[in-house]
């Protein structure tokens, strides 16, 4: 039996990636998602990999291309400002359909904004972000453990799909120290000889390219292959968790942190009597909108409780129509939500 | 019949979309020979900008990876830090390199990245239609300068060489012409030892050419060629900067 060890979040996603395989890792210094940038600066070496302080968060994902690119496992990490910069990079990432992974370990914004924990950034995570038709996976952690196990998963995930894995966590979760029991490496090979620019040894000369000027080429053939893609990905790797949802007669949607937080509701809830669930979406996008109907479709109440203004919920609105009621509570700002003030909010329902 | 000279084996047989008297395709057999001279050709990348050289791939009979209008030297590096035995060469021109791309340019430099850099620097954007460059010319005519480059307003143009030189990284910059034979011949040594460097491990090597754009600054391709060697050199200095 594997031992529980005691790590901070973005230590835990560091050790995560190497596990993975991921011995390239390029970014740019930002609170609150530092100590990730120093473990792995401390342990790539150990495995004989690259640790790489770029001079920008540009420059950063855009190294990640290149390494990707020659077909070997990188990341990149940053918080919300970063996030940003990276954009354009992204945006050439899905168009060279090129694996790679993005942590996104969120603050308070928009603009510099402040340096603790929010969720503002769901909408640029899951709705694009950069230009063009294209998708990000993005998996929502909301314990240290949960920031380990999507790590790895993201790294296959991204391989399988050719395409860019976010994790989408926050300032929080990624400072605070939780046990962890760190993943096995799940032993899958992705063979990359296809499609990797490493020199044309035995081979014709090759070349990855998002430019598709004239209509031969087939912009337009490109990007409904990508979209092929990504209804594979809506149709296999939806990931959502229940608690307490099968009696529930008020259920509460939350990610990340902001369900770790409905759980605590959930239960001040039940023990005052009152039957309510919870159902976190771990797969922000492709969204749980089928899940999520099954489960909260017939309920009396749904609150979605968010660290921004209101954005899954509009997600939440498409999913579930207007049957059921749906009301929102959120915080901005980097403020966390209040167990009292959900509770309170769920008992007016009655 | 004894055969005397061929298409290099570094470029693809394929017809140019560069204009009549554009210094690229110069520039591209240059590379396409220096490849197939030193024999690395199956071993070498080719990272392609964006501006009229973004089509590269097209013709350097190599593997080749686009970036990032500025990323290139970026790409470059997370290719290289992966593929430590392979050659790698960014190819940029100067909107690209010396303005949109300046962080990536001197950072890549500095860290002293094991790359060979081209630099085609032609004082002006030649693919979005002849915009002013950061390399444009006082007093220069582009669609963005229209009165002429005007040091007050717009600044003075980039000398990316004597500015890379200031770092202890690089070993190896030089500043070339292909506006006449002898200096186009000239380029190709600086070329050839640039990724002899690299072959070398020695690290990280620019090289800068002046270069016709004919079409954008509506000259013929002669008097484009003189431009370079009267107007342009004036004030780009030909020479070596650094030889380690």
């Amino acid at each position: 039996m594997p031992e529980a060890i005691l790590m901070k979040g973005n230590d835990a996603v560091g050790e995560a990636a190497v596990i993975a395989g991921c011995h390239y890792y390029f970014a740019y210094p930002i609170t609150p998602q530092n100590e990730l940038a120093a473990y792995m600066a401390k342990r790539l070496p150990d495995v004989g990999g690259t640790f790489l302080q770029a001079e920008s968060e540009i420059a950063s994902i855009n190294m990640v291309l290149g390494a990707s690119a020659a077909g070997v496992r990188a990341m990149t990490s940053s918080s919300s400002p970063g996030i940003s910069l990276k954009q354009e990079g992204i945006s050439y990432l899905a168009g060279c359909k090129l694996p790679a992974v993005v942590v996104n370990m969120m603050r308070g914004g928009p603009g510099l904004g402040n340096i603790a924990g929010a969720q503002g950034d769901y909408f640029q995570a899951t709705k694009g972000g950069g230009h063009g038709d294209y998708r990000n996976i993005v998996l929502a952690p909301s314990s240290v453990q949960e920031l380990a196990d999507l790590t790895v998963l993201a790294f296959d995930l991204a391989d399988t799909y050719r395409m860019v894995a976010m994790i989408l966590g926050d300032g929080y979760l990624g400072q605070m120290s939780e046990s962890v029991v760190l993943p096995e490496p799940t032993g899958k090979r992705f063979d990359k000889s296809s499609w990797s620019i490493t020199g044309c040894a035995g081979r014709e000369a090759r070349y990855i390219a998002s430019l598709r000027l004239s209509p031969e080429d087939g912009l337009e053939k490109i990007v409904l292959d990508l979209q092929d893609t990504y209804d594979k990905v809506t149709a296999r790797e939806i990931r959502c968790d229940t608690y307490h949802c099968d009696d529930a007669e008020v259920v509460l949607v939350a990610f990340g942190l902001a369900a770790r937080i409905c759980k605590a509701a959930v239960n001040a809830l039940r023990a005052q009597g009152v039957r309510a669930g919870l159902f976190r979406p771990i797969t922000l996008w492709p969204f749980p909108s089928q899940a999520l109907l099954e489960t909260a479709g017939k309920t009396r109440h749904v609150l979605v409780v968010e660290m921004n203004a209101g954005q899954m919920v509009e997600d939440v609105r498409q999913a579930l129509g207007d049957r059921t009621p749906i009301d929102f509570y959120g915080r901005v700002g980097a403020m966390l939500v209040e167990v009292e003030r959900i509770v309170e909010k769920v008992k007016s329902y009655a | 019949m004894k055969l005397v000279y061929d298409r290099t084996l570094g470029l693809k047989d394929v017809p140019t979309h560069y204009c009549p008297g554009c210094g690229h395709g110069i520039i591209h057999k240059l590379l396409g020979q220096v490849i197939e001279e030193l024999g690395i050709r199956e071993r070498t990348i080719v990272v392609a900008p964006v501006g009229c050289s973004v089509l590269i791939y097209n013709y350097i009979n190599t593997d080749g990876l686009e970036s990032a209008h500025g990323r290139a030297p970026a790409v470059a590096t997370g290719l290289k830090r992966v593929l430590k035995d392979r050659i790698v060469i960014s190819y940029q021109g100067d909107g690209d390199l010396m303005a949109i791309g300046t962080a990536e340019t001197i950072h890549a430099a500095n860290r002293g990245e094991h790359i060979s850099v081209l630099f085609v620097n032609n004082a002006i954007y030649g693919m979005t239609g002849g915009q002013m460059a950061p390399t444009t010319l006082a007093g220069q005519k582009t669609k963005t300068s229209p009165f002429g480059r005007d040091p007050a307003e717009a600044g003075f143009p980039i000398r990316a060489c004597e500015m890379l030189a200031t770092l202890e990284a690089p070993v190896f910059i030089e500043r070339c012409a292909v506006d006449t034979v002898r200096n186009t011949l000239r380029a190709k040594k600086a070329i050839r030892k640039a990724i002899q460097n690299q072959v070398d491990g020695k690290g990280y090597s620019f090289v800068e050419f002046l270069s016709m754009c004919p079409t954008n600054w509506g000259m013929s391709p002669r008097k484009a060629a003189e431009w370079v060697g009267e107007t342009m050199a004036a004030y780009y200095p030909l020479g070596n900067f650094r030889d380690r």
